[in-house]
């Protein structure tokens, strides 16, 4: 089994890993420091016979020190977090270039449009996959979700990517993939009875391998249409 | 002792009880019987509780596979035993509200609130008697109501215990129609039974208190109860309000929560979270004032920073009403209100952190004995510790894009709720229950419950952090459907195996508590030599409490002073003629 | 605490039933058990005079063909089709016949009251495909849900006047639910293969079939008289036709569809039916009104 978090491929999710590493050391030292000094206390201070507790109320200096360093710690965390936080979410900051796709999710399928050679969204020669998120590597993917009954969560493991899909909203999300391979499309928010096995399968491509498979599919599309 | 005082102003007489049967233990209105009804009623849906999340931990270990014992159950829940998914929804949702709204609320406010306010403060009763049997008595039908909708057609609600819309509006969707209404009429009615809880332990606490007793002498319970009554006036609405528009939403067509019919899903989270993460601090407050009067007297040594203590609980408060949003990250919310949230969320712990330094400066110097409830409160720091923690990687925003909606929010909110509050509630009831029955609990009996569930207890919740980190879903119920999911199939075994055995350990505390109650040791006025003013009555106290109205001299904590030949000062023992030194506030070095 | 909906859907079913007069009388939401055992007391149908409908159900232009059906994501289901699986909405033999076809009588039963239902006819989910694709019901009869994959299917029937419900088979299980009211048609999905369709329908008799492969379908042991017969077809709509059922005799019908009717096809869906217009036509026009 594997004890850390499971292999990242996309481009922010080592930033996202980092922020968690990093909490995970400060907790971690907090913990230890915490729990260990409790364990110290409890044999140090046991009843004995005869000896009576120190009479103390308080003391305002270390009152102070320990409301201000958890304080300023966790403010360095919010920081940190805020701009890998913005990088992943904030719609202006998404990277132009994208391959646009669509997914609509619905009781229990993800349905993922491509578009065409053409690029675009919207014309005749799209096409629809059920579960199946095929992408090309190293190369921004921008998603616009949608939901047609009940929330949905749109869960990539590998790429750090969670984002809600709710029906009336169109949310956008991106990643981009850093290596090839076949990762998990999940639903993470509970839709119904068959919430465990909405699932699908992401396809990282080749740019040169995804373009073929685009213009394959298009021209069956178009061609089933006539 | 020598709580006979002198005769004072206010002195009424024990009036010898002629009530009958059913007036003093049915329809009672006296705080004590009111408390004890919550108690047993509470420690009922616990054990119902617990027993659906074993359902649950059994699907989860293996899959598909029988339960055993499964076979009386009817096939519209489990066919052969084999647990079907739109169950499973069905055990998902009710164990978190059983937990939540039927076990570990009414156990924390119910029982406590009703049981410690009065006596702590030293007043006869209730200020609204009557008010507060009406609340115990409309939580009964509450609690049938949602026991109930496991038996009418479709299942009970299956739409989880945060009941996201439109899944709990639109019978199509979740394949409930009658559960998902009950539901929300149960919780409706529930709420009324709040409110009235809440109306009257604020009142009784600012107007009943004993002549001497000022807000700063107050025990930590009835603090942290008084602030939680607050909270629980002002968040109950809100959710009886957004239940109201959801029982529209799947009864008279309305869509408030649908968007085809102009409606928005989000309004229901915000609405829920508004309310519930009040509720999050409804559950945990009560239990860091008991821990704290429970650890203040197993180390013999007066509470660290009283005054922060006090101060930590109202920020607590006050911050718990604009963090809300942390639960809506990943929900389509703007992303730059995400940014403010983790900021609020981020700030409210350090009023944590103090209380959890406090507690453990209490035990700095202190003359520590491990009775059970000490054990218990000692517990509930440890544990604390842990689920304060780890709600800081679920707070800060990037790393909950990851961990949100999985495991990692189970572990955290079990570390909360049952290494927090339950064992803050086990230690309470043990610490409380000679005061309570008369008698004392058995004390090994209740070392052995107390070790074995700790254990348990980490073993359990404990793995579930890898699970959420390895990518585990909530609310799934066949794992090994995802490849990636398939590693962690043992560790979910091992997650079940511990639960299970948790869970019959359980069985040793119901054991203790119902032989102690006929059988246990008798229990003297004060038991555990403490400082505040229940101990200065007989156990159980008489109906209206106190013989002579307590006139209080000092704060609660007054353990190991120097004005007293023993190591701890009751609140209403006059002080010595001979004149005393000041305390010293500040440590010796 | 019952819905008002449902209130509304039981109390018009009495009403309906208490209406007809009916010996066959379903009561409330599925009591199929309690149906099958009050049931009439005895046949009114005289079984020396009976006779039989029998006909075919053809298709006239070039039938669009089924769309494949990617079944990639499940293994199991897709091992089970080798050529590939194509979806069942317009299936024509090699002569013509139209398949999948419900046939039914509309109007011109006497009320009944009927022999009882016998036995269960059985949905079964095999290979991510419902078989069969259209199926005929009785009122309170037991229509057995079988998965044979062995996979996750729910079951969601989206009826309007008989309860919805919407149940899962996690695993190779069987289930049984039954219809309170007539209703043509009842369509059934699964929303974990959502290509996966299936068309129920529910009379109170049990005068009706479906068309098989070749198109031909027979109606046995009709009591004599002359009947309204309406054919449902998911694509192309209903017709009526009008038979006259000779006792020991076998009337022949031959309904037609065509390509173009798929443009202006009216195809009912969740509708409740009146089913028992008197004999002759004596009381047609009440019933008419009545609608």
């Amino acid at each position: 089994m594997n004890w850390s978090l499971p292999e990242n491929v996309s481009t922010f999710g080592a930033q996202v890993d980092s922020i968690y590493y990093l909490i995970l050391g400060i907790t971690a030292v907090i913990f230890f420091a915490v729990e260990a000094l409790l364990v110290y206390f409890l044999v140090r201070y046991r009843h004995r016979e005869g000896r009576k507790a120190a009479y103390i109320h308080g003391n305002t200096r270390a009152e102070v020190i320990w409301t201000l360093v958890p304080f300023l710690i966790i403010l360095f965390i919010a920081f940190r977090s805020r701009t890998v936080w913005l990088e992943v979410k904030d719609p202006e900051r998404m990277p132009p270039g994208a391959l646009e796709l669509r997914v609509a999710a619905k009781q229990f399928e993800w349905n993922v449009t491509y578009p065409g050679p053409d690029e675009r969204l919207g014309t005749a020669d799209d096409f629809v996959r059920r579960g199946q998120l095929r992408i090309p590597v190293n190369r921004p993917v921008r998603v616009t979700l949608a939901s047609e009954d009940v929330i949905h969560s749109f869960f990539l493991p590998e790429f750090r990517v969670k984002q809600d899909a709710v029906p009336g909203m169109e949310i956008p999300v991106w990643f981009q993939a850093t290596r090839t391979g076949e990762f998990t499309l999940g639903c993470a928010e509970l839709c119904g009875l068959g919430h465990y096995r909405m699932r699908g399968t992401v396809t990282v491509q080749t740019a040169e391998e995804f373009a073929a498979w685009q213009r394959e599919q298009s021209r069956a599309g178009l061609a089933a249409a006539n | 002792m020598s709580t006979i005082a002198i005769p004072q102003a206010g002195v009424h007489a024990v009036h010898r009880d002629e009530r009958s049967f059913i007036r003093k233990y049915i329809f009672s209105t006296d705080h004590k019987i009111i408390g004890i009804q919550f108690l047993l009623m509470s420690l009922l849906f616990l054990l119902v509780g617990g027993l659906l999340a074993l359902t649950m931990r059994w699907q989860l270990a293996w899959p598909g596979r029988p339960i055993p014992g499964g076979g009386i159950l009817p096939d519209t829940m489990a066919p052969d035993g084999i647990i079907l998914p739109e169950f499973y929804n069905s055990l998902v949702t009710m164990h978190g509200t059983f937990m939540i709204f039927f076990a570990i609320m009414p156990l924390l406010v119910g029982v406590f609130a009703n049981y410690l306010i009065p006596l702590q403060i030293g007043a006869p009763d209730m200020a609204f008697p009557r008010l507060n049997m009406m609340s115990f008595w409309t939580s009964v039908p509450a609690g049938i109501l949602m026991l109930a909708s496991f038996f009418v057609e479709g299942g009970a609600a299956a739409a989880g215990w945060t009941s996201y819309a439109p899944l709990s509006a639109v019978p199509e969707y979740s394949g409930v129609s009658t559960g998902q209404q009950l539901w929300c009429l149960s919780l409706i009615i529930l709420g009324f039974s709040s409110l009235m809880g809440a109306v009257n332990y604020i009142t009784t606490v600012i107007n009943m208190r004993a002549p001497g007793m000022t807000w700063f002498r107050l025990p930590l319970p009835v603090w942290a109860l008084f602030i939680t009554a607050i909270l629980v006036l002002l968040a109950i609405p809100i959710l009886t309000g957004a239940l109201i528009l959801l029982y529209f939403d799947q009864v008279l067509g309305t869509g408030f929560y649908l968007p085809e019919r102009g409606g928005q899903p989000l309004l229901w989270q915000h609405l829920f979270w508004f309310f519930g993460h009040p509720e999050v601090y409804i559950l945990i407050l009560p239990a860091m004032g008991m821990a704290s009067e429970i650890i203040a007297n197993g180390a013999r040594k007066p509470i660290f920073g009283y005054h922060a203590m006090v101060i930590a609980i109202c920020a607590i408060a006050f911050l718990g009403w604009i963090v809300w949003g942390h639960h809506m990250f990943q929900s389509g919310m703007n992303p730059m209100l995400g940014s403010t949230f983790m900021f609020t969320t981020m700030i409210i712990a350090v009023p944590s952190a103090i209380k959890t330094f406090n507690w453990l400066a209490t035990l700095w110097k202190g003359d520590i004995h491990f009775t059970v409830p000490m054990l218990h409160a000692l517990a509930f720091v440890a544990m604390f510790v842990i689920g304060g923690l780890s709600g800081v990687f679920m707070a800060s925003t990037a790393v909950d894009i990851y961990i949100h909606d999985t495991y990692f929010i189970v572990a955290h909110i079990h570390y909360v709720l049952f290494g927090g509050s339950l064992f803050a509630i086990f230690g309470a009831i043990t610490y409380w229950f000679p005061k309570m029955f008369g008698r004392m609990m058995h004390v090994g009996l209740g070392k052995v419950h107390f070790f074995l569930t700790f254990i348990f207890y980490n073993l359990t919740f404990f793995p579930m952090h890898q699970l959420g980190l390895g990518g585990m879903m909530r609310r799934l119920y066949d794992p090994t459907q995802y490849a990636h999911l398939q590693p962690l199939q043992e560790l979910n075994q091992f997650v079940t195996i511990n639960a299970l055995l948790l869970g019959a350990v359980q069985l040793l505390f119901v054991a203790n508590f119902i032989w102690s109650m006929f059988r246990g040791k008798r229990a003297e006025m004060n038991p555990w030599r403490a400082n505040s003013l229940e101990w200065s009555v007989p156990s159980p106290p008489p109906h209206g409490n106190f013989a002579v109205t307590p006139i209080v001299y000092r704060g609660p904590y007054e353990y190991s002073s120097p004005e007293s030949d023993e190591d701890y000062l009751p609140q209403d023992r006059p002080p010595a003629a001979r004149p005393v030194p000041a305390p010293d506030l500040v440590p010796a070095h | 605490m019952f819905e008002l909906r449902d209130s509304v859907v039981v109390l018009s079913a009495g009403l309906l039933l208490a209406g007809c007069g009916a010996g066959d009388s379903a009561g409330g939401g599925g009591a199929a058990a309690a149906s099958e055992e009050t049931a009439a007391p005895a046949a009114v149908v005289d079984p020396t005079t009976v006779g039989t409908i029998s006909g075919r159900i053809a298709f006239e232009g070039t039938p669009p063909a089924g769309k494949p059906i990617d079944m990639s994501e499940e293994p199991t289901c897709a091992a089970k089709h080798p050529g590939g699986a194509r979806t069942e909405e317009v299936v024509v033999d090699g002569s013509g016949g139209l398949k999948n076809v419900f046939v039914y009588i509309k109007e011109g039963l006497s009320g009944g009251p009927y022999p009882p239902p016998t036995g269960s006819p059985v949905l079964d989910q095999n290979g991510c495909v419902y078989e069969p694709h259209v199926l005929g019901l009785r009122v309170g009869q037991r229509l057995t849900i079988r998965n044979s994959d062995g996979l996750l299917h729910n079951i969601n029937a989206k009826p309007t006047a008989n309860r919805t419900f919407n149940i899962s088979q996690p695993t190779n299980m069987e289930t049984t639910r039954s219809f309170a009211v007539p209703e043509i048609m009842i369509p059934v999905e699964c929303d974990v293969h959502g290509w996966m369709r299936a068309y129920i329908g529910v009379v109170d008799h049990p005068y009706f079939a479906v068309s098989a492969a070749d198109g031909t379908f027979q109606i046995a042991n009709v009591p004599p008289g002359t009947y309204t017969i309406e054919t449902w077809h998911e694509r192309y709509g209903t017709q009526t036709v009008q038979v006259t059922v000779a006792a020991q005799q076998t009337a022949e019908v031959q309904v037609t569809y065509r390509d173009q009717m798929a443009q202006n096809a009216v195809v009912p869906l969740g509708q409740p039916i009146h089913l028992h217009d008197h004999p002759a036509g004596a009381r047609a026009g009440a019933a008419e009104g009545g609608r």
